[in-house]
């Protein structure tokens, strides 16, 4: 289950090798063009939404790292956009920090969980691994319904303020918000960029594709995979943390294994191993949960068939098609 | 009388006999998804939705046909595994030979339908299904009162669990299986009909999971999100037991019913959560579950 | 227009200096003066169902909930044809985060007045906050946190079903007096079942009972045998339940298999639906003890209503579709009668006039906008005693509001000003 991304997203695959000027060129106007439509869309659409995808588009790229570039799939990873969102709420509740803070707060935290959990979990690899990470973030979700007064069960943390952005800007408007958290997304968004294409990075691929032979080369492939695993905790925790505050709530569906679920969804609907199709992927569940929250009872149905559809059909996803078709990563 | 942690050893006896008694529901339901995992490769997500079936066909054959509970016992884990024949033989054939993270999302996605179109039809509340009138009430064992559907519904279980492990490991259909699923290539090219192996396979273990959704019927609530929790406990109970280990998952059942019992009576919050703690610990220990071979 | 007895609603005579008579006789002067000016924006009353519409709680809700707003809204055409009215319906599927954001859009961008139902605890705080920032009404029906109108209450969320309280109140006090005690309570680990919980044993203590024990499952539990023997070995003489749906209807199937009632303890369910009823059949539920705000087979008047709910979704309505009915046109008859879809102006005109429909007659809203209506203790029948489909229950007894409510002067809810010393 692992090599998932190796075997069977061939195009899609990105290995550092096949970056050439007029790719780079590529990633560098799609990133300007995503800058653009961010934007845009506050004013043609409605913000909340906007930010909404932003949320999951981020932690759904933190997943991708780690699976699509890391090899490891996780099943795991509400429980630190969970967590994160908890402590960012709490902080920003009952401690009144500042937003800037909270949301630092609630990344420190996930990466921390995310150190702990991923030591014990790369001992153990595929179905096993995706199984101790799977159980792990059980703990945390009963954690969580077994500290009400931290967590508030589940009713969760309501009525977060939003405050002063650095104790200056009020972000209680959702335009303001808005900015802050397009800043938050662009930035994680170029961190990852950076991150796949460092010679950390490429590591990672090369222990992706074939760790016993990057052990034989002499790389502590353990330590690689635990920073990767940790990274990715840290950007899910600080997609969640930042969903805490422009939602002004954390509850226990953002703890759910459902969650996980919905991450390596988003991941495979979009394209795994792309590095844009963890967005496109968001930008469509999010959407689609939006109109069908108007559908009534057919919502699972309607859900499942989409599921299918998409396993039997396209299982690059959508960027991969794409990038399959115009030969080129993306 | 002695205690043991202030709650008499009579009372723990009755809670450790509960406790083995939801065991062969997991025993059960694991079997089912350790046979289709080591054939198929593929965790089937919609295992849940099946025991779920299972116990809607056993309604419907009561109020639509006027079949009582001893006959669909029989009919409804047909009719649930007749569909997952269809199943196989129409989505999961096409990604058989993809890496098996596809089947789980397509499984799971045929979860979600199967809940969608039962909650259209009979709603989210549930329906009414009673205990069969030759297995109302029950005995005083002394210690506790056991009903004789609890009773039944071990030894319904354990002589499937034994029928299905004497299939599997004593009969030559078994050794073919076995064999398919070593080396299907090599299994296929001795002139076995591998692929109509799989099929079965896929069906016999769907059918296992019906007929835990009749066993079920009488005593939980019959709705249709009554799976959709427990899919996930009993994937941990196959992980546990060694993925694909035909004995591991029957064992593991067992055993975990009843740790899950002594959790209800010390700490009930955590006895959802008590069988991910295990998890942990064992796969930490044994890298490939308590009776699985190492990769 | 009812410009009599405004200064002093009925029912609520007891809070004496309380901020509430003064603000309907100042609304009261803006809803006259606003009476010549004032219009509904956009020509359009819109008006917001959402809730569960396919997980668990969509039974009791769902669906049904949107249909009985149908009716609502039919109703009104009849008394005031000329003011129109658009309904949009959503699913938050238990989901905080998708219910705030589509209640959010909905006041912000679709220009929604008023949203109904809720039916999730998480949600309608989540939407409280909201609703509360924008000056927007709600109206919640199956919200059980007592939050909603305590700690929490805001100017514009109004409560119109129950909450935990009033439905534990009625059980405790009825049995208690009968001389059952004492209890033990096989609750859900979540907050309202620990928050029922919480509420009974203070009521149980103050009345002079007492509790024999209590477990708390996880929420996805199936299997209650374990818990059913603990409730045995405890002595009590009642066995309360604090949980919702499938987990009560598991609960009550394995509580006759064990052969419980032979054993002569009594089952109450802190919170059922008419719709777990039906899911467990008779031979299951019967003898079980609940509460509730309304049920179709009071009188001739909930029985036509339920007549035309039947045609319309081929079950029988529960309270909270009831609600849902009874708040949509409790609140249009208030914009017709001032003309506007202001919420101040509105709140002020709904609050002034008692309810007038098969729900809750002569009901007004008390200061901490929940709405003061009798329960009902019912008792599920027996298989025999069953003479028409549905017709589940049997009352034992009409609980006065004075019985079953928490009084205002014990209220955490900001709203309520306390009582001068």
């Amino acid at each position: 289950m692992a090599d998932i991304a190796s075997t069977d997203a061939p195009a899609a695959g990105l290995s550092v090798r096949e970056i050439d000027d007029g790719t780079e060129r590529l990633h560098r106007i799609l990133m300007i063009g995503i800058a653009v439509a961010l934007v845009i869309a506050p004013f043609v659409t409605y913000p909340v939404f906007v930010m909404k995808v932003m949320c999951f588009a981020l932690f759904a790229l933190a997943f991708n790292l780690l699976l699509g570039f890391g090899g490891l799939l996780s099943f795991g990873q509400a429980a630190y956009f969970g967590m994160a969102s908890y402590v960012c709420a709490y902080a920003a509740k009952f401690w009144g920090l500042s937003p800037e803070l909270a949301i630092l707060s609630g990344t420190a935290v996930a990466t921390l969980i995310g150190l702990v959990f991923g030591a014990l979990a790369i001992r153990r690899q595929g179905i096993y691994f995706a199984m101790i990470t799977l159980a792990l973030a059980q703990m945390a979700f009963f954690f969580s319904l077994q500290t009400p007064g931290f967590t508030g069960g589940e009713d969760g943390i309501q009525a977060v303020p939003r405050g002063r952005l650095f104790g200056l800007i009020d972000i209680a408007d959702d335009r303001a918000l808005y900015w802050l958290v397009a800043a938050i997304f662009m930035g994680g968004l170029l961190l990852i960029y950076r991150i796949i294409h460092s010679p950390f990075g490429q590591v990672c691929t090369a222990i992706r594709d074939n760790e016993p032979r990057a052990i034989s080369l002499g790389y502590r492939t353990n330590r690689y995979k635990l920073v990767v695993f940790v990274l990715s905790a840290a950007l899910a925790g600080l997609a969640g943390a930042t969903k805490a505050i422009v939602f002004q709530l954390a509850s226990l569906t953002d703890v759910h294994w459902s969650m996980s679920g919905e991450v390596v969804l988003m991941t495979l609907v979009g394209g795994l191993g792309t590095i844009f199709g963890p967005i496109a992927g968001a930008l469509v569940i999010v959407s689609m949960q939006n109109f069908l929250a108007s559908l009534g009872s057919w919502v699972l149905v309607v859900q499942g068939v989409i599921f299918v559809v998409c396993v039997l059909t396209f299982r690059e996803g959508i960027v991969g098609i794409i990038a399959k078709w115009s030969k080129r990563p993306l | 009388m002695f205690e043991i942690l202030g709650v008499p050893a009579q009372a723990l006896f009755g809670q450790l006999l509960l406790g083995l008694i939801n065991g062969s529901f997991y025993a059960i339901l694991s079997l089912g998804l350790a046979v289709i995992f080591g054939l198929l490769n593929i965790i089937n997500f919609s295992h849940g939705a099946q025991y779920m079936m299972g116990a809607f066909v056993a309604w419907m054959c009561l109020n639509y046909l006027g079949i009582n509970y001893w006959a669909a016992l029989l009919l409804a884990p047909l009719v649930v595994g007749a569909t997952g024949i269809a199943i196989e033989r129409l989505l999961l054939k096409r990604i058989a030979h993809f890496d098996h993270l596809y089947g789980l999302l397509l499984t799971f996605g045929l979860a979600l339908i199967i809940q969608g179109v039962f909650r259209n039809q009979y709603g989210s509340s549930g329906l009414p299904y009673q205990i069969p009138p030759e297995l109302r009430g029950g005995q005083n064992l002394g210690f506790m009162f056991l009903p004789y559907y609890r009773g039944w519904v071990v030894v319904a279980s354990l002589a499937v669990c034994l029928a299905t492990w004497f299939l599997i490991e004593k009969t030559k259909l078994g050794a073919y299986l076995r064999a398919a699923t070593e080396n299907p290539t090599l299994t296929q090219a001795f002139g076995i009909n591998v692929p109509l192996l799989v099929t079965l396979t896929y069906g016999f273990g769907v059918a296992l999971a019906g007929f835990a959704g009749v066993l079920a019927a009488p005593i939980y609530s019959v709705n249709p999100n009554m799976g959709a929790d427990l899919i996930i406990v009993v994937f941990a109970v196959v992980v546990i037991g060694g993925m694909g280990s035909i004995l591991g998952a029957i064992i593991t059942g067992f055993s975990l019913g009843l740790i899950e019992g002594l959790t209800k009576v010390f700490y009930p919050e955590a006895s959802a959560t008590v069988i991910f703690i295990i998890m942990v610990l064992v796969l930490l220990v044994r890298p490939a579950g308590l009776f699985g071979r190492a990769a | 227009m009812m410009h009599q007895d405004r200064s002093r609603p009925a029912r609520t005579g007891r809070i004496r200096a309380s901020l509430l008579p003064l603000a309907a006789a100042f609304a009261t002067l803006l809803t006259t003066a606003n009476l010549a000016v004032a219009e509904v924006a956009g020509g359009t009353v819109k008006i917001g169902v959402i809730n569960d519409q396919a997980g668990p709680l969509s039974d009791l809700a769902g669906p049904g909930s949107v249909a009985a707003a149908r009716l609502a809204i039919e109703d009104f055409q009849k008394l005031s044809p000329s003011v129109k009215v658009e309904l949009v319906t959503a699913d938050h599927q238990n989901k905080p985060d998708i219910g705030a954001q589509i209640v959010r859009r909905w006041y912000d961008a679709e220009a929604v007045d008023a949203v109904f139902d809720v039916g999730n605890s998480a949600v309608a705080l989540a939407v409280q906050s909201i609703a509360k920032e924008r000056g927007k009404l709600v109206v919640y029906s199956a919200v059980g946190t007592v939050d909603i109108t305590g700690k929490q209450c805001s100017p514009t969320g109004l409560a119109w079903l129950h909450d935990n309280y009033n439905l534990v109140s009625g059980p405790i006090r009825k049995l208690k007096s009968q001389g059952l005690d004492p209890w033990f309570f096989i609750a859900a680990d979540y907050a309202f079942g620990r928050n029922m919980v919480q509420e009974s044993q203070a009521m149980l203590a103050s009345a002079g009972g007492r509790t024999a024990g209590s477990v708390f499952h996880p929420l996805g539990n199936a299997d209650y045998g374990s818990f059913l023997l603990q409730a045995q070995a405890s002595g009590a003489k009642v066995v309360a339940f604090a949980n919702a749906g499938e987990q009560l209807v598991s609960a009550m199937k394995q509580w006759n298999e064990f052969g419980m009632g032979a054993a002569g303890q009594t089952p109450v369910a802190l919170l059922m639906f008419l719709t777990d009823v039906h899911s467990m059949g008779l031979q299951i539920a019967q003898g079980l003890t609940t509460m509730t705000a309304w049920y179709w087979d009071l009188n001739d008047d909930t029985r036509a209503f339920a007549k035309r709910f039947f045609g319309m979704r081929g079950t029988m309505p529960t309270a909270p579709q009831a609600a849902v009915y009874s708040a949509i046109l409790h609140y249009l008859k208030a914009v017709a009668a001032t003309g506007s879809d202001d919420t101040a102006t509105v709140l002020a005109k709904m609050r002034a006039t008692p309810v007038d429909d098969f729900y809750a007659p002569g009901a007004t809203l008390r200061a901490d906008n929940k709405l003061v209506h009798d329960f009902y203790l019912v008792q599920a029948k027996k298989p025999a005693e069953l003479d028409r489909p549905w017709a589940y229950y049997k009352v034992v007894e009409t609980v006065k509001p004075a019985d079953a409510y928490r009084p205002l002067s014990e209220s955490e809810c900001p709203l309520v000003v306390a009582r001068p010393k």
